[in-house]
């Protein structure tokens, strides 16, 4: 266990080097103009070349990186270009707004999921297993910004409309303010992403009930006359969610680098919107931070769902 | 819909049967069916399926005869019609007998931009696919044959692909080379191999200790022909299903990339793109995120239908789930 541990958080920090090393020659390759932006237009080029100089844009990518990577190992990950404030002040405010988002939404579409894809496995073929995967394919082929659209468009302006205000049009309120309005902000995203997810785990649970409820040993339990619903969920749910924790793990690992799209449709200030901002301004440093951040996520999740698989099925032996 | 699913099966199985005991077919000649006959016979009886497949058939004659609408409407997809498209104080017209779907901001005829648009959904959808799942089943087919040293490197590289945060860095990309179509195409085609990959892999690793392809070996044919001749037609039905399933994946990506700013440059017509626009009056013009919305929505979910069916058709392991 040890050995594995220590075996795969070395291969995740390779992976992360790479990706490191691919999103600066990224950048450097492209044309920036950072430092012509930063000055204003009518700069002279002895200013832009401050500037450039003042960032340590002039110096070879080599000497860059290398002073990147000491200094993001002493936790420091360097400055936003265009307001000077740290980028891991800028994590650090942005990071709660996320996970506030992804939390939220993946106790929904876990649940969701996971109750539809027993209801189906229960009755394969049945009009309501036709109905149920009618309605994942439907949300899994709905893209989320539209999605988020339409929910703003039917439940916050119609029904403002209507006299009732219930939900924001967008926005945050940190847990600070209280839990009703935080809530309330987060519904409406909170279902976005959960609809849009639920319909992979309604899926894969209702696949692999199928294949466990198949299996002599529940066969075995319904002999021994212990309840239906015991059998279903003590028996057969159990060994059934080995594949639904792996998605899990690797899509809550995915959307806490950041749920770019709907951050955006509902302005959530989080870390995607934060993304999708500095990407705009060629804002370098904070991109950097947060698609490594995005990865580490990524990485870690992965490094869980493989202790995960071990914890619940104890024929997997982590080698 | 209705289709009875247990006469489907024991249509399937009576099927199994007599071709396996000819004698009980009286008077026609016998004729084997191959896996590939059988699967597309299951296909042809799903109901849901076909209907998708004809829904899917007709986005592409829309895509394809786009410009039949410019002609019917008598508007051009990027022309402005500032004098008859937009209200008095300038905003989107909702449809009228004029404009059957409404304008945009811009007083563009959206129906025929719909029209068009659905041309980038396909191209860049069916494009960045066969991009993706050619590099994929390359990348796998070599990983999962060779083993050893290639299989080390090539698994670890699978690993980085599906831990870069995809969005992010696709984003980045357009960002920095300017957005276009044959950008679009290539980064969501470089970026969706990976998973192919790792499912030809899986599948080579136990096909290559198989007999046959021992028998091939000492036959003397080469590593090239042993992989695609013999190993490769194995693997087809995962990866055809795979394919199908990829594409609407790959199409809302696209229209993610638009929706963000990142899409094809105006004043091309792009769903995504043109939700993006209409997002700013999603209070006074429903019309101009709901029609794109719809089409957008009509193709993706065409081409998940149509590729469940697909792998309820041909991928072998679902038969088993049947039961």
């Amino acid at each position: 266990m040890l050995r594995f541990l220590i075996r795969r958080t070395a291969l995740g920090a390779v992976v992360l080097w790479l990706i490191s090393m691919l999103v600066f020659a990224l950048f450097f390759v492209a044309p920036s103009d950072v430092a012509r932006t930063l000055a204003g237009r009518q700069a002279t080029p002895e200013t832009v070349a401050l500037i450039q100089h003042r960032l340590g844009l002039d110096l070879p990518i080599w000497r860059q990186y290398l002073g990147f990577v000491g200094r993001a190992l002493r936790g420091d990950l360097g400055y936003d270009y265009y307001h000077q404030v740290p980028v891991t002040t800028i994590i650090a405010t942005a990071a709660p707004v996320t996970l506030s988002l992804v939390v939220g939404a993946a106790i929904m579409w876990l649940s969701l999921g996971v109750f539809n894809g027993v209801m189906s496995a229960i009755r394969p073929r049945s009009s309501l297993d036709r109905g149920l995967t009618v309605f994942a394919l439907f949300f899994y082929s709905m893209p989320s910004f539209l999605l988020g659209l339409l929910l703003l468009y039917f439940l916050y302006f119609q029904l403002t409309l209507a006299g009732i205000t219930i939900f924001p049009p967008g926005g945050f309120a940190p847990l600070s303010d209280g839990v009703v309005p935080w809530a309330q902000h987060l519904i409406l995203p909170w279902l976005t992403l959960a609809l849009v997810s639920a319909a992979i785990y309604t899926r894969l649970t209702r696949g692999s009930m199928l294949d466990v409820l198949g299996e002599d040993y529940i066969r075995t339990a319904r002999s021994k006359g212990i309840p239906e619903r015991r059998v279903i969920v003590r028996h057969g749910l159990r060994s059934a969610l080995t594949p639904v924790v792996t998605q899990f793990g690797i899509d809550v690992g995915a959307l806490l680098g950041g749920a770019v799209v709907t951050e955006t449709v509902f302005s959530l200030p989080g870390i995607g919107k934060a993304s999708i901002d500095a990407l705009t301004q060629q804002n370098q440093p904070v991109i950097i931070a947060t698609v490594l951040l995005a990865s580490t996520a990524v990485v870690i999740a992965n490094i869980i769902v493989d202790v995960m698989y071990a914890v619940l099925d104890p024929r997997v032996r982590l080698h | 819909m209705s289709v009875d699913p247990t006469s489907l099966e024991t249509l399937g199985e009576a099927e199994g049967v007599s071709s396996r005991g000819p004698d009980a077919l009286e008077g026609k000649a016998i004729e084997g069916r191959s896996p590939w006959l059988l699967g597309w016979q299951r296909l042809r009886r799903d109901r849901v399926a076909m209907i998708s497949l004809g829904i899917i058939v007709l986005i592409m004659l829309i895509a394809i005869l786009a410009p039949l609408a410019a002609v019917v409407t008598g508007h051009q997809p990027n022309e402005q019609y500032r004098q008859t498209g937009l209200s008095p104080n300038g905003l989107p017209l909702g449809p009228t007998s004029h404009f059957w779907f409404g304008t945009d901001d811009l007083g563009r005829d959206i129906l025929v931009r719909v029209a068009f648009g659905s041309r980038v959904s396909l191209l860049v959808g069916v494009v960045s696919t066969g991009i993706a799942v050619v590099i994929g089943v390359v990348v796998g087919l070599a990983a999962g044959f060779f083993g050893g040293i290639i299989d080390t490197v090539l698994a670890r590289f699978i690993d980085v692909a599906l831990t870069v945060p995809f969005l992010l860095v696709a984003i980045a990309l357009v960002s920095i080379t300017g957005p276009s179509l044959t950008i679009t195409i290539l980064v969501i085609g470089f970026f969706s191999w990976a998973s192919v990959a790792r499912i030809v892999r899986g599948q080579v690793l136990s096909l290559r200790e198989r007999e046959f392809v021992e028998a091939a070996r000492s036959l003397g044919a080469s590593d090239p022909r042993i992989m695609f001749v013999d190993i490769l037609p194995n693997v087809l039905a995962p990866i055809i299903v795979y394919t199908t399933l990829l594409i609407p994946v790959v199409i809302v990506v696209e229209a993610t990339l638009a929706y963000l700013g990142l899409g094809l440059p105006p004043p091309t017509a792009d769903w995504g793109g043109m939700i993006n626009d209409g997002q700013k009056y999603y209070t006074t013009a429903w019309w101009f995120i709901i029609f794109p919305g719809a089409a957008l929505l009509m193709t993706t979910l065409a081409f998940n239908l149509f590729g469940d069916g697909v792998r309820d058709a041909f991928d072998p392991r679902s038969d088993q789930l049947l039961q």
